[in-house]
């Protein structure tokens, strides 16, 4: 692949607490590259999310430089799309002016009313939820809204994706058909996509390398894991496949022998 | 009375139904009695409006009761019968005018609302732009924090001097009251609900990097809008009662004057009548912003 989308240098992450000054990342390295799908995963408390948004720009490092499409990040901007785990819908709002309000702010200035609306409406399309597009949030699922968040993000056509355990808080089986949903996304946009998850078949499923964090406080990178695994993937077939298993069996070893947590 | 649990059994009774009908359907289906579909249901959904309606008649029967043993009792207090013929005179011509001190109680109750209405506009129009600063900035927070503890627990009426002072006529002086005791729900709960703006939200605005603009009118001003309508509603509610108090010191047309008067005129009976005429009206008041609210609750707030 090309030079990287997202360069993650020597970051360090503190908080000021009111117990004095907590030590959250240390030393983190990493480069992703365009069209690369990268999964964050560690145990709970470990500062996936501390780390996520920082690219994001939601927070800046206390130490290091986060470097997107050859830029600084400075701040949120639209050309790092979130989805956040509790989908993060405006309520009052219904799904079709929830994505709208991002088409709007990306390519309002550019495009016309009717070019936009036909951008939000694909969005929504593409993740099936063209048929409930004039919804409130509260009148749909739980998946579903996952979907609109989802829909919300892809619909800005941003640089990178990042989503922070998208699917955490659903059911297996919705989180299934969303993860093939996602699957097929991917195939169509080809988007660069950073992802939180402590889902360890969710991880393999969906990425090109999974970036294992050691436990906190003063979390780093541990082992980074490529799964070379042909794309796009099929969760039936790989199920006995020999290399999906074996990209398991590394990170269970990861999280549950070389990091087991002392307390719990 | 009797008329207001009337017309509030209707809206309860109209619930039931819904949830007996899987219940009929199960009765139907039963292979065991295949016969009679229609009339079965038909007595569960009384038993279930019998429930709602049969409480509060005997609520209402009991106070009649004891209100009617009162007034055997105790000379002056007209019975709950003497009190329903002087309210039908009264109410075949609610809108007389005989001089400015001499009106009929319609009027008397629209000028408090008229009153009440002026008062809480303009502690609406000074209070919500007031709770959004108060909310959004933690320097004016702090700044006016011990200001607004120190005032609020102060009976508007003790302000109702100020207001004659100032505006030199009762009038202005009885919303000026209405406007005190207005103004401190109206900037609490605005700013209140500007603090619990959630956290999400506001990232939302920032990884959409909207105008100041749409953040106001997209997420603040929607998800402040349930707390300034409790605001409103709390708002309402005390200058409801506090129209009456002051109304009395001030005189002119009003229904708290209105009570005052008929006192001085000992009639009690009409004393009675407009006991339940501020009781109604304020319930009145209540239930529309109540459903006001409803309508401005997104299904999980
Ligand atoms: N704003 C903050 N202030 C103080 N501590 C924080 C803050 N955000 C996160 N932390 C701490 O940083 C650590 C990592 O948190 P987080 O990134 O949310 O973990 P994860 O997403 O992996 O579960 C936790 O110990 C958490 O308490
Ligand atoms: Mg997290």
């Amino acid at each position: 692949m090309s030079k990287p989308m997202v360069i993650v240098e020597n970051v360090g992450m503190a908080f000021d607490t009111k117990s004095g000054r907590f030590t959250a990342l240390r030393d983190i390295d990493l480069q992703i590259a365009e069209g690369e799908f990268v999964s964050l995963i560690g145990h709970s408390g470990c500062g996936k999310s501390t780390l996520l948004n920082l690219i994001a720009g939601l927070t800046l490092p206390t130490s290091g430089n986060v470097i997107c499409a050859g830029r600084e990040v400075a701040g949120p901007g639209p050309e790092r799309a979130v989805v956040f785990q509790n989908h993060s819908l405006l309520p009052w709002l219904t799904c079709f002016e929830n994505v709208y309000l991002g088409v709007e702010r990306v390519f309002g200035s550019r495009e016309r009313n009717g070019k936009l609306k036909l951008r939000t409406e694909a969005a929504l399309e593409m993740v099936h939820m063209d048929h409930a597009m004039h919804k409130y949030p509260h009148e749909i699922s739980g998946g579903m809204k996952q979907r609109v968040g989802i829909a919300r993000a892809f619909a800005m056509e941003p640089k990178v994706l990042l989503m922070d355990e998208p699917f955490g808080a659903l059911d297996a089986l919705t989180r299934a058909s969303l993860q093939d949903e996602l699957i097929g996304v991917m195939g169509k946009t080809g988007a660069t996509v950073v992802m939180v998850t402590h889902d360890v078949d969710e991880a393999v499923l969906l990425s090109d390398r999974v970036v294992m964090m050691t436990n906190g406080p003063a979390a780093t990178i541990g082992e980074i894991l490529d799964v070379k695994l042909a794309k796009p993937r099929n969760r039936l077939e790989l199920a006995h496949d020999a290399q999906f298993v074996d990209c398991r069996a590394a990170i269970l070893e990861f999280l549950y022998q070389k990091q087991m947590k002392k307390a719990a | 009375m009797s008329a207001l649990t009337l017309s509030a059994s209707p809206a309860h009774a109209g619930a039931p139904p819904a949830a007996e009908k899987p219940a009929a359907a199960n009765e139907v289906s039963t292979p065991a009695r295949p016969e009679k579909p229609q009339r079965e249901p038909l007595r569960p959904k009384l038993r279930a409006a019998a429930k709602r309606v049969i409480p509060p008649v005997m609520g209402v029967a009991l106070m009649l009761g004891i209100w009617a043993i009162v007034a055997m009792k105790a000379s002056g207090i007209p019975s709950p019968l003497q009190t329903w013929d002087a309210a039908v005179t009264l109410f075949a011509d609610p809108f007389y005018r005989n001089g400015p001190n001499d009106q009929g109680i319609g009027w008397n109750v629209l000028s408090s609302l008229q009153r009440v209405g002026i008062g809480f506009g303009f502690a609406a129009l000074i209070g919500i732009p007031a709770g959004f600063l108060l909310g959004r900035f933690t320097f004016l927070t702090n700044m006016f924090d011990p200001i607004i503890s120190l005032l609020r627990p102060v009976s508007p009426l003790a302000w109702l001097p100020i207001g004659l002072l100032v505006f030199q006529k009762a009038d202005p002086a009885a919303t000026w009251t209405i406007f005190i005791c207005s103004i401190w729900p109206m900037i609490l709960n605005t700013a209140q609900g500007v603090q619990r703006v959630p956290q999400d939200y506001m990232n939302v605005a920032r990884v959409l990097n909207l105008s100041e603009w749409k953040i106001i009118t997209k997420i603040l001003f929607p998800a402040v809008l349930p707390y300034m309508l409790t605001g409103i509603r709390l708002s309402i509610g005390t200058a409801w009662l506090v129209i009456v108090a002051a109304e009395m010191l001030t005189g002119g047309v009003g229904i708290g004057f209105w009570v005052w008067d008929e006192w001085n005129n000992l009639k009690v009976e009409h004393i009675v009548i407009a006991i339940f005429v501020i009781g109604i009206v304020g319930l009145l008041l209540e239930q529309a912003l109540l459903l006001l609210a409803k309508r401005f609750s997104y299904g999980n707030n």
